[in-house]
């Protein structure tokens, strides 16, 4: 199975693959076609022992889980199947002992620094937190010196409005152009090599609470964008532009009627919960649907062979449950639908009637797997709520879901129905005290990105150890309204940790091997062919691990606790990279960067209770590091 | 603010109801002076339209302060606006001017991260209105209490207005609300009338409404007047001002009892908040807060915000 799981990813039509490859440039697209037939040596570790192929079964070639590296970096997630697995095996297990720092670069905002770089030809791009600056770096220069920075002035006078989530994603890249979103809810094409804009789009309205944060990707010539908010009374999308001339092409609302939500006649969901008509209007009281929340600000990913995008929603908002009655739909959903015209193929809700916050927003991993005797094509999703879901990705079907965290807040999930089985005594409640709430609200897992190794067939999942007390009444104060939340702590759940890095296996649907964390693991993960996973911790530790084993191979201190999302790419002196940006932020890191009150205990929703001790071991400013073997 | 939700004791029907339009009546005088009095004063607010100006200046926590530096929204009416035109910035004036001071201020909109941004960013040394022991500040007394109110249309002859939660109208009215939808979180008639399973008949307008707008909260009570819900429940300040606006001006009356069970607090003490090591600062303030009590009120009263008397036994904020 192994063999053939391998095999399966270079197999794919070539019309596909041509497809797929019109977001990328000419020349990515020649290196591309080039590698899958002579890749320097060291770069085809995750091919090289593939047997033959078996024809009969289809698998994306352009996901790129195991086909030769072309040792760029040219969206958030690396490739459309989110894999996050870099080809290059130049460092491995053996030697990254010997990794050290290249060259870094400072871009001068202290805020919470979750983006990617990106590398396309021989220049990096980095996209920073508000105000959103895009820098290019030359690569080809000693110590990679700015070609060119971007400002796209995002607006300013409305700061304060939208408060508290000033982080950015990332960026992507295709044909010349890069495509990023900022802070006050527009999308902006770049041209590559001068740094002028080509154009700007405005998608949503800060004054209203909408914002963007997320990393966009390019198919098909469209980039799609979902907005965020979902606390504001904003109601959530997705939309694609017009790669070219920055036109919306669709948006897809994510409640309302199904004319909204782009659900026609070719809709088949695999779940009974989900057929019916209009059911994002009568899932909701009245009218609630208009303001409900279900935000698109995580990952996208995209499956060339079944021409699908798949990406999940956010909570419900802006009610607290017990004011919305209903399933909510689509809130929490995953969805499946055509690039081309947005409409949907399938949805399932995953979390029908939100009570704790679990949004969708995770990433979808495109793989095969072997299952049960025959390969599935599937969708690896792991969930705020504490599970790990396998999906079949043609129908939308949970093929399973299992907990890679301790789970209070629901007692299993039912594969028939497709819904949680509900654990009342955890149920939150105006005036209610519930304790022991797992996960807390940010999830077993949050928007950190997993990475999937085809060669190890790991997925490798930060994420954090934390549970909840919801007690009581406690008084807030907004727009010169008092108003009445209950008292959130989060703290650490058995173990005492707060943070863990696991290996999990998919198929035999386990861990393999689990490293602890004193804090939250709230940066991405990164895969390497060199058997080598890489994630960074919120004290500033970079750290590779053997992917095999999880045994700690190197680690360097970054200067700022890591919540960015590390990549690898060959230098134009062919040599393999690693880069992560350093900058603690975000909601986990919020205490530091924010300069939240630790004796506030609800502060940042609680989370400022779960790391109050952070700003004793870091402190905030955003820097990028690169490393290389010497 | 916590130890008062569990404290407070139910005040059964003794709470004020307030008639907009007596207060018309009784007010626009009183208004027009204050208003034009501070439209008048010389320009103190210097740094007004730069947020961060007054970075350098002398905090008023050392012992000659010349600057009160105030963290406001510039617009959120008829708290603060950036023209000066709230009775926050009334009652900032007033301070600053028992301190022989000249108002400075931070603008940042009043929502989530407010505090973070502002006050506890050192732009700013002080909220004028928060809730008593407010947990992120530390708080003065309270200087007025004020609760959530029924605005209604006043049709004549009709039969007396809301009040309670109880009422059973309320089945079968539209009503809105404020919406705040902080994750758990919502204004406290929303609670109440979920738990008394209304939910269908509401309607929810969002206190952060949009901020291209003058005062983005206001629409609710708008929302009355045209006749988009029957009734609204709204926080008393809001309530207060607003609907005498309206023409003709709609109906106030603060909701009884100020706690609805499970502990659930609809009337609120309104103090001063300053960061939690700034307790100099808090006690000056608390001694002018005493000492100019009536012109307190009466700059409250010039802008209709309606007060509740305290119940018999409220525990101590903390």
């Amino acid at each position: 199975m192994h063999a053939r799981h391998r095999t399966l990813v270079r197999q794919a039509p070539p019309s596909r693959a041509a497809l797929a490859a019109a977001a990328f440039t000419a020349l990515t697209l020649v290196s591309t076609l080039g590698c899958s037939r002579e890749a320097p040596a060291r770069d085809v570790a995750a091919t090289s022992s593939t047997p033959a192929a078996t024809p009969s079964t289809g698998r994306p070639a352009d996901s790129g889980t195991a086909a030769a590296d072309d040792g760029q970096w040219v969206m958030a997630a690396k490739d459309y199947a989110n894999t996050r697995f870099s080809g290059l095996g130049e460092i491995t297990a053996a030697n990254v002992r010997n990794l050290r720092v290249a060259w870094t670069f400072s871009p001068g905002v202290m805020r919470g620094h979750e983006a990617a770089p990106l590398v396309v030809d021989s220049t990096m791009y980095l996209v920073t937190p508000y105000p959103n600056l895009l820098y290019a770096l030359d690569l080809t220069k000693p110590g990679a010196p700015t070609k060119w920075k971007y400002d796209p002035r995002p607006d300013a006078s409305a700061q304060g409005v939208a408060c508290c989530d000033v982080v950015n994603r990332g960026a992507a890249y295709a044909d010349g152009k890069l495509f990023y979103n900022t802070l006050d809810a527009h999308t902006v094409a770049v041209d590559a090599k001068t740094g002028k804009q080509v154009w700007k789009t405005k998608l949503g309205d800060i004054n209203m609470g909408e914002t963007i944060t997320m990393a966009p990707i390019v198919v098909k010539g469209k980039v799609l964008v979902g907005n965020s908010g979902g606390e504001m009374g904003v109601r959530g999308w997705l939309t694609a532009l017009d790669a070219s001339t920055g036109r919306i092409a669709w948006r897809a609302y994510h409640t309302g009627p199904d004319t909204d939500v782009l659900i026609g006649p070719s809709f088949k969901p695999f779940y009974a919960q989900d057929r019916g008509k209009d059911l994002g209007v009568s899932s909701w009281p009245p009218g609630a649907w208009q303001q409900g929340g279900a935000t698109a600000w995580g990952w996208i990913s995209y499956d060339p062979a079944l021409d699908l995008v798949f990406y999940g929603t956010g909570n419900p908002g802006p009610w607290n449950p017990e004011m919305r009655p209903g399933d909510n739909k689509w809130s929490a959903t995953l969805f499946a639908r055509d690039p081309d015209t947005g409409e949907a193929a399938w949805a399932y809700q995953i979390g029908p009637h939100d009570l704790f916050d679990y949004d969708l927003i995770n990433e979808s991993i495109v793989v095969d797997l072997p299952w049960q005797g025959r390969t599935r094509q599937v969708l690896i999703r792991p969930e705020r709520d504490g599970y790990v879901y396998v999906i079949d990705r043609t129908t939308g079907q949970a093929l399973s879901a299992d907990p890679f965290v301790h789970i209070t807040s629901t007692l299993g999930i039912d594969l028939k129905t497709g819904r949680p089985i509900e654990n009342k005594a955890k149920e939150p409640g105006t005036g209610r005290v519930v304790r022991d709430i797992c996960p807390a609200a940010p999830g077993g897992k949050d928007w950190t990105p997993s990475a999937y190794s085809p060669r190890t067939r790991l997925l490798y999942l930060p994420h954090n150890n934390l549970c909840m007390d919801y007690e009581g009444v406690e008084v807030n104060y907004i727009a010169g309204t008092p108003y009445v939340g209950a008292n959130v702590k989060m703290y650490a759940g058995p173990g005492g940790h707060r943070g863990e890095f696991t290996a999990w296996d998919p198929v035999a649907r386990r861990a393999v091997w689990k490293k602890t964390e004193r804090f939250p693991v709230w940066s991405g993960a990164l895969v390497t062919a060199g058997d080598v996973v890489f994630y960074g911790n919120m004290e500033g530790w970079f750290k590779a691990l053997d992917a095999r084993t999880g045994a700690e191979l190197w680690q360097f201190k970054t200067g700022s606790g890591i919540v960015g999302q590390p990549i690898s790419y060959r230098g134009p002196d062919g040599k393999q990279y690693v880069a992560v940006m350093s900058g603690v932020g975000g909601w986990a890191g919020a205490i530091v960067a924010g300069g939240l009150d630790p004796r506030d205990s609800s502060a940042a929703l609680g989370f400022a209770n779960a790391t109050r001790d952070l700003p004793e071991y870091t402190t905030k400013g955003g820097m990028l590091y690169v490393f290389a073997l010497p | 603010m916590r130890g008062e939700g569990r404290g407070a004791r139910e005040e059964g029907r003794g709470g004020v109801r307030l008639r907009t339009e007596r207060l018309a009546l009784a007010l626009p005088l009183a208004v027009l002076a204050t208003a034009a009095a501070f439209r008048s004063a010389p320009a103190p607010r210097v740094g007004a339209t730069v947020a961060y100006a007054a970075t350098s200046v002398p905090r008023p926590s050392s012992l000659a302060p010349r600057v009160l530096r105030v963290c406001a929204d510039p617009n959120n009416m008829p708290f603060s606006e950036r023209d000066g035109g709230g009775f926050e910035n009334a009652i900032a004036e007033l301070l600053a001017k028992e301190l022989h001071a000249t108002v400075h201020y931070t603008w940042w909109a009043q929502r989530r991260g407010f505090v973070r941004n502002t006050l506890n960013a050192g732009s700013c040394d002080v909220i004028v209105g928060v809730p008593s022991g407010f947990d992120p500040v530390l708080t003065t007394k309270p200087y007025y209490r004020s609760a959530y109110a029924f605005v209604a249309r006043q049709t004549p002859g009709q039969e007396r207005p809301i009040q309670s939660f109880d009422d059973p109208r309320l089945r079968d009215l539209r009503i809105g609300v404020q919406l705040v939808g902080d994750d758990y979180a919502n204004t406290p008639p929303a609670a109440a009338l979920a738990r008394r399973g209304i939910v269908r008949n509401v309607r929810g307008y969002t206190v952060y409404g949009d901020y291209r707008e003058p005062a983005p909260p206001a629409r609710i009570v708008h929302a009355v007047a045209r006749g988009e819900v029957d009734v609204a429940v709204v926080w008393g300040p809001l309530a207060g001002y607003f609907a005498r606006r309206e023409r003709p001006p709609l109906e106030v009356v603060p909701v009884s009892p100020q706690v609805d069970a499970p502990g659930l607090p609809l009337a609120f003490d309104i103090a001063m908040g300053v960061r939690r090591a700034d307790r100099a600062l808090r006690d000056t303030l608390d001694r002018i807060l005493a000492r100019r009590r009536q012109s307190v009120d009466s700059i409250l009263d010039a802008y209709g915000i309606p007060r509740v008397p305290r119940p018999a036994r409220v525990a101590k904020g903390e």
